[in-house]
């Protein structure tokens, strides 16, 4: 599978089938600090993601100014 | 995983509420949330015109989309900080949200209020970029509502926001910040504006999955100048506490909201002045903002 991460934009392969958490967990990144996008949808931790997928982790943290 | 409303599929696990929602459900939560913090801290009326400070990310352009749906009169106002592509990206973002919705945007530019764009400020102060840029937008936020007639400024901080400034003035003992912070800042002096925040209730991955579910085009790339700051380093700290223990920012934010707060509070009001060159509140006879502008205008 393919694993987009932002921020900077990379591109990480990953070979056979694993639930969306376990992704996370290779990858070191927390469940809280991303969103996972398959597609145009949002998928949770418990979810499989195939050899043939896609999938961004989208960041969600903004910062400096208050 | 199945929705905790429908029991449909869920496209959001919230560990923290031991919940999960499809997409729709998710949505009314999210409003729910919002509504709830309005009324809790009587933020604002239907019948005020609120002016929303808009940055071109997530947060700001989620809390606009929910007050424009709840049919508040609401204008938006972009601050362009000219810091390089980041800068021309957001404001772009900005005004495409509000010409699809057909909203009103202000638009002010730093450089001519305080004679730089934020890269050169922050050379001439020697200080973290974020000081400068910070001062700024309270102080044009304010001043940009009193110009319009607006009686509220409406800011898109988040739960995390909240968590990682309180734990960064705990951390220091900063006796001055804790009693400021608050979801909600009255007006105690007649050209300080009341400030709030609507989605203080709402974590940051929360209000991404909104902009997400709601396709607003928001910039996801994070500014060139937060890379090292200091609310960075604590909101990671606390995403690893949320990780082990669920619920840890909020029981952390809303426990000092609830508990503590009052205890932080002067028992002596502070004197507000009006600054002798812009005429703007400060404490003391000339403001932050007009030395920081001076200090620009000497270097540049």
């Amino acid at each position: 599978m393919k694993v987009v991460l932002r921020n900077p934009r990379r591109e990480v392969e990953l070979a056979g089938n694993r639930r969306v958490k376990d992704v996370l967990r290779e990858l070191d990144i927390l469940p809280e600090t991303v969103l996972v996008i398959r597609g145009d949808e949002l998928v949770t931790a418990d979810q499989l993601v195939t050899d043939a997928d896609t999938i961004e982790l989208r960041p969600v943290m903004s910062g400096g100014a208050q | 995983m199945k929705c905790r409303k429908c029991g449909g599929t869920a496209v959001l696990e919230l560990r923290r509420h031991n919940a999960a929602f499809c997409a729709d459900d998710f949505q009314e939560f999210f409003r729910n949330q919002v509504r709830e913090a309005i009324r809790r801290h009587r933020m604002f009326t239907i019948d005020e015109p609120v002016l929303v400070a808009v940055s071109g990310g997530k947060d700001s352009l989620a809390l606009w989309d929910v007050l424009i749906d709840e049919g508040y009169r609401t204008t938006g106002l972009y601050l362009d900080l000219g810091i390089f592509d980041y800068s021309v990206e957001s404001r772009g973002k900005c005004e495409a949200f509000a010409a699809a919705r057909g909203v009103p945007l202000m638009i002010k530019r730093v450089e001519e209020e305080v004679g730089a764009p934020v890269p050169v400020i922050k050379q001439v102060t020697r200080r973290p970029p974020c000081s400068g840029c910070g001062l700024s937008k309270r102080y044009l936020m304010n001043r940009a509502a009193l110009e319009a007639g607006m009686p509220v400024v409406a800011t898109g901080h988040n739960l995390d926001d909240e968590a990682a400034t309180l734990f960064g003035s705990v951390m220091h003992w900063q006796m001055d910040s804790l009693p400021r912070q608050s979801p909600a800042l009255a007006s105690t002096h007649p050209k300080l504006v009341r400030r709030v925040k609507p989605l203080y209730r709402l974590s940051e991955r929360e209000t991404a999955a909104f902009a997400f579910l709601r396709r607003i085009d928001y910039i996801v790339d994070e500014c060139p100048f937060a890379k090292g700051a200091t609310s960075i380093a604590h909101k990671e700290i606390l995403n690893r506490m949320e990780d082990a223990s669920p619920g840890a920012k909020h029981n952390f934010l809303f426990g000092f909201l609830e508990k503590a707060r009052p205890a932080f509070e002067r028992a002596e009001a502070v004197v507000l002045n009006e600054c002798v060159r812009c005429g703007q509140v400060t404490t003391g006879t000339l403001c932050a903002f007009c030395k920081l502008a001076d200090q620009v205008k000497r270097s540049v």
